[in-house]
């Protein structure tokens, strides 16, 4: 969602990648890969940190990040581009007299470890206004040497280009079949993340992520042009590798996804009004992430985002944690970054810290903001009042070496019924309602209260069936209300996760991934617009 | 580290064509510095400095192409990155669409770079965002928060069919958004200019201040039809959208807001006011934009619809190959004209109107039609008989950019937008019958 000035953009269209600095998507490492062993790795940190520390910062880290992006794409039965792309530099953080200072570079030598050194502690001392409440932080976390690796069980690099082509092409084909599909786009995308960390607590961490993602579109044609229909992201990205593409099935369910754009164009535009509207996990997962996820943000209720991503309507904290109704009381809200294959799951955050399991919400009242080690201290209330120690939940991240951690989302999930329902269980007991299944449009306010989501696929419920599918739908809701219109929500065995690869926050921007487990659920009357006027 | 000056950009990219095995090559250079502060809560929050440089490279074998790229620029980097792109190259499909890489050019000048940006100390950042800081401070009642980041790049392109070309530019871009401790008021104010010596932080604090004090306590207006006014930021939101449909190709294909419904597209007919203007122009001294695009192909003037007349849609190479026609570029920058009137001036002349500073969470609706929704944000004000009469709450609207422009009362004087790098010139707007559609309680 960043814009950029062109120079930051060279080569931006054909590869997918943007150039300078933090600009830089992930590019590729190979030869570095070679050249550096994690013994030079670890003694760049270590020197880093060594100095920071010498030169004043009462807490530093440093980071060396590899990161590698590769993608495949196609249209129809041609390939429209190939790349492997990544970068990989230092990042060094230093907390001089209560005031941040940030700097990477590219150059992992001695002397480049030492230039970005000095040019954080400058920063540091350049930015201290007289005066200013100074930076603390919650106690670190000793965790000494440790690995950990992301839930995958291919490495995406090691399966052939030609594999991966010949799987898309396949989905092409049978997607084509539709008579009024004219066009179809897919492409995989791959994200391989290895990131060292050190600190001034003792810690000197390393992790490996991969993630993998299938984007599908296929667009139907009327005869007469008059009318063209999408089918798209019937696909979740996830924290998994090349074993998960191969379990969507993309040869066989191509054709099925196709039907549906096709159907589109003949289904029926909605007739505005109020609706029980069934919202699948496929497009659930992104109201979770706009109305809860973004909401409990505790930078955000602080304002530390009042000029890009804004604040929350949760907020102050004194006079919503523990007393603001959410929803229902069956509804209960977790945050992590333990789930296995979901997109924010980590071992250990990028302030050292290894993340813990929470409760949002609880029972339907708000019960805990999402926190880094800065911002955890201004809760210190609210944990003592419940006999807890003070302590991040360990949501600091940074979308890459050059980029300054901050905290952004962990895995925000709904919890399932304790009864198990499931979806077609919540259809049968609907009288008049619209089923919605994957993301369509989708936009919330800066303080998370008005939204308005579409979907890519609407089916009308009539008399507890469904009776066709509906075009033009999308509702809007106010955050509160919306939740507490929940009125019926599926059981464990229909649980499903839906991930974002690039949800944006921070100034310079950064992107993160992200995932938000839930059940299909049921909103008792919401309003519904048409979206399908032509003036 | 600096960005690269042309002799370094050109022996790099030497450096890299050398190495190459394959029938073609192409090399893409980004290097540069970012710098930034970041501020909240009235104070420092994050600062920070980056340097990067960047080499991508495409190889092909005939109809077979990939890209491969990195930031380790050693010797043996140059090698890694070329030696992948070319096997990937040689395991990818045929494209059928593959284009052969684009000659030699003859590239516009233009003077992009100041070094009052490139080279700004930490502690004159830091002082910079200390202007909004103290103001907020002083006011008691306030609480700014923003960014400030300044940018010193070049990009720089070349290929083994003879193409060379660099351009180093410069941008600072500050913007700010203040609101008041009681919470019911938001102010926000932008400013960007690739010259650090022509930003004036002073009369954008001021800006922001004063509208976040304007929009305390917002009273509710029924959602509807209603006359608004558009900021220059506000017209850029919405109409920048419009470049979105601009591609040929899905015109002609029946799948764009500029396909005709029988065929063909809507080249050559008027599809909005009369006195609305689209033009890219990478020369244009409000723009300042790369003189060509990441291929090396030269980016010239472009009028893409003219007195409401659209009159070119863009041209892939591929495409304008198969059609016969010359290849136009993208929009990589757009500026819109037509009016002469400043902000003030079109206020004045609204009996009653909306009055919007910015946009928020814009995301397509309806492809066809161009239909968008998203909210108004930071200063929202009803204007009764020429002048502001009170803050109203924010809004959602689904509306279209091409239903706007046909709709229009009041065109202004355009501006550079902040939050864009400078690629965005727009005019201040009045439009009739814009369609708000829920209230938000959002502050």
């Amino acid at each position: 969602m960043t814009k950029r000035r062109d120079f930051l953009k060279t080569g931006a269209a054909a590869a997918g990648i943007v150039v300078a600095g933090r600009l830089l998507t992930p590019a590729d490492a190979f030869a570095r890969l070679a050249r550096y062993e994690n013994a030079d790795i670890e003694a760049l940190l270590l020197q880093a940190v060594d100095q920071l520390r010498s030169g004043g910062a009462s807490f530093a880290d440093a980071r060396i990040g590899r990161y590698r992006r590769q993608n495949i794409s196609t249209r129809e039965q041609q390939i429209t581009g190939v790349s492997d792309t990544g970068s990989m530099g230092l990042g060094v953080r230093a907390l001089l007299n209560g005031t941040w200072g940030f700097a990477a570079t590219r150059e992992l030598t001695p002397d480049g470890v030492a230039a970005a050194v000095r040019e954080a502690l400058a920063i540091a001392r350049a930015n201290r206004i007289p005066g200013a409440e100074p930076v603390i932080l919650t106690p670190g976390q000793k965790h000494g040497r440790v690995t950990w690796k992301s839930a995958y069980t291919t490495d995406p690099w090691d399966v052939p280009l030609e594999e991966k082509a010949a799987l898309l092409f396949k989905a092409n084909a049978e997607a084509l079949k539709v008579p009024t599909v004219r066009f179809v786009s897919t492409s995989m995308s791959f994200v391989k993340e290895e990131k060292f960390y050190a600190n001034t607590d003792g810690s000197i961490i390393s992790q490996t992520i991969i993630r993998s993602d299938l984007p599908f579109n296929a667009t139907a044609v009327a005869s007469d042009n008059s009318d063209s229909q999408s089918r798209s992201g019937p696909v979740q990205p996830m924290g998994r590798g090349y074993e998960y593409i191969l379990a969507q099935d993309i040869g066989t369910n191509a054709r099925l996804w196709a039907e549906q754009a096709a159907e589109k164009l003949k289904a029926r535009s909605v007739e505005p009004g109020l609706y029980d509207i069934i919202i699948h996990p496929s497009i659930l997962f992104l109201v979770i992430h706009e109305s809860l996820g973004h909401s409990t943000e505790l930078d955000r209720a602080m304002g530390y985002e009042a000029n890009m991503a804004g604040t929350s309507f949760l907020s102050p904290p004194r006079e919503k944690l523990g007393t603001f109704r959410m929803g229902p009381d069956f509804m209960n809200v977790r945050g992590d970054r333990s789930e296995p294959g979901a997109c924010a799951t980590i071992g250990f955050d990028d302030d050292g810290i290894k993340p813990d399991d929470y409760l949002i919400i609880k029972n339907g009242i708000f019960n805990d903001y999402q926190t880094t080690r800065e911002l955890a201290p201004s809760l210190d209330w609210w944990y003592k009042k419940q006999g807890k120690a003070t302590q991040s939940h360990g949501n600091c991240h940074a979308d890459s070496w050059s980029s300054q951690q901050f905290q952004r989302m962990p895995n925000v999930s709904l919890m399932p019924a304790e009864k198990d329902a499931s979806l077609n269980d919540i259809i049968a007991a609907t009288d008049k309602g619209i089923v919605m299944y994957s993301r369509g449009t989708y936009s919330i306010d800066q303080q998370r209260y008005n939204a308005q989501f579409g979907a890519q696929v609407c089916q009308e419920v009539r008399g507890g069936k469904i009776v066709g599918q509906l075009k033009d739908v999308a509702f809007q809701m106010r955050t509160p209300d919306f939740w507490n219109a929940m009125d019926m929500i599926g059981g464990k065995s229909s649980y499903e996760l839906g991930s974002t690869f690039s949800d944006g926050k921070g100034e310079p921007g950064q992107a993160s991934a992200v995932s938000h487990g839930c059940v299909p659920s049921r909103f008792h009357r919401l309003m519904v617009i048409n979206t399908g006027r032509t003036r | 580290m600096s960005p690269l000056t042309r002799d370094q950009a050109k022996a790099l990219i030497e450096r890299t064509l050398k190495l190459s095995k394959a029938d073609a090559i192409q090399v893409n250079i980004g290097s540069g510095d970012e710098r930034n502060v970041r501020f909240a809560d009235n104070r420092i929050t994050t600062a920070g400095s980056t340097n990067d440089l960047s080499v991508r490279v495409f190889s092909s074998f005939g109809k077979r192409g990939a890209v491969s790229s990195g930031n380790d620029v050693s010797d043996a980097g140059l090698e890694q990155i070329v030696r992948q792109s070319e096997a990937l190259a040689r395991l990818a499909p045929e494209n059928p669409e593959a284009m052969p890489l684009v000659g030699p050019q003859t590239y516009k000048e233009v003077r992009g770079w100041f070094d009052s940006t490139a080279n700004v100390t930490a502690a004159a950042r830091a002082q910079a965002a200390g202007t909004m800081i103290d103001a907020s401070k002083k006011a008691g009642d306030l609480k700014a928060a923003g960014i400030l980041i300044a940018t010193s790049g070049a990009e720089a392109v070349g290929n083994s069919a003879g193409v060379f070309a660099h351009h180093p530019s410069t941008s600072v871009d500050f913007t700010t958004t203040v609101r008041t401790t009681d919470g019911t008021g938001s102010g926000w104010a932008g400013v960007n200019d690739p010259d650090w010596a022509k930003i004036d932080f002073k009369a954008t604090t001021d800006r922001a201040v004063t509208k976040a004090r304007l929009s305390r306590n917002p009273s509710a207006i029924e959602p509807g039809r209603y006359t608004v006014i558009l900021e220059p930021q506000a017209a850029g939101d919405l109409v920048s959208l419009v470049s979105n449909a601009f591609d040929a190709r899905s015109a002609e294909e029946g799948r764009s807001a500029f396909s005709k419904p029988g065929g063909g597209t809507k080249l050559g007919e008027k599809i909005m006011d009369e006195r609305v203007t689209f033009v890219s122009d990478p020369t244009d001294p409000a723009i300042l934009g790369t003189p060509f695009d990441g291929d090396g192909q030269a980016r010239e003037r472009r009028v893409w619809i003219e007195n409401g007349v659209l009159k070119n849609l863009v041209y892939s190479r591929f495409w304008a190959q198969r059609k016969g026609v010359p290849p136009t570029g993208g929009s990589a920058s757009l500026m819109v004209t037509g009016g002469t009137q400043s902000l003030d001036e079109i206020i004045a002349s609204t009996e009653r109107g909306v009055l919007v500073t910015r946009f928020w969470y814009i995301r397509p609706v309806n492809q066809r039609t161009l239909l968008f929704t998203g909210l108004t944000r930071d200063g929202t004000f009803l204007i009764e008989n020429g002048k502001i009469a009170r803050s109203v709450r924010n809004m959602r609207f689904n509306e279209s950019p091409l239903f706007m422009l046909d709709k229009l009362e009041a065109i202004g004087r355009p501006v550079r937008l902040s939050g864009d790098g400078g690629g965005l010139v727009m005019p201040p707007l009045r439009v009739r019958d814009f369609h708000f559609t829920s209230l938000s309680d959002a502050v």
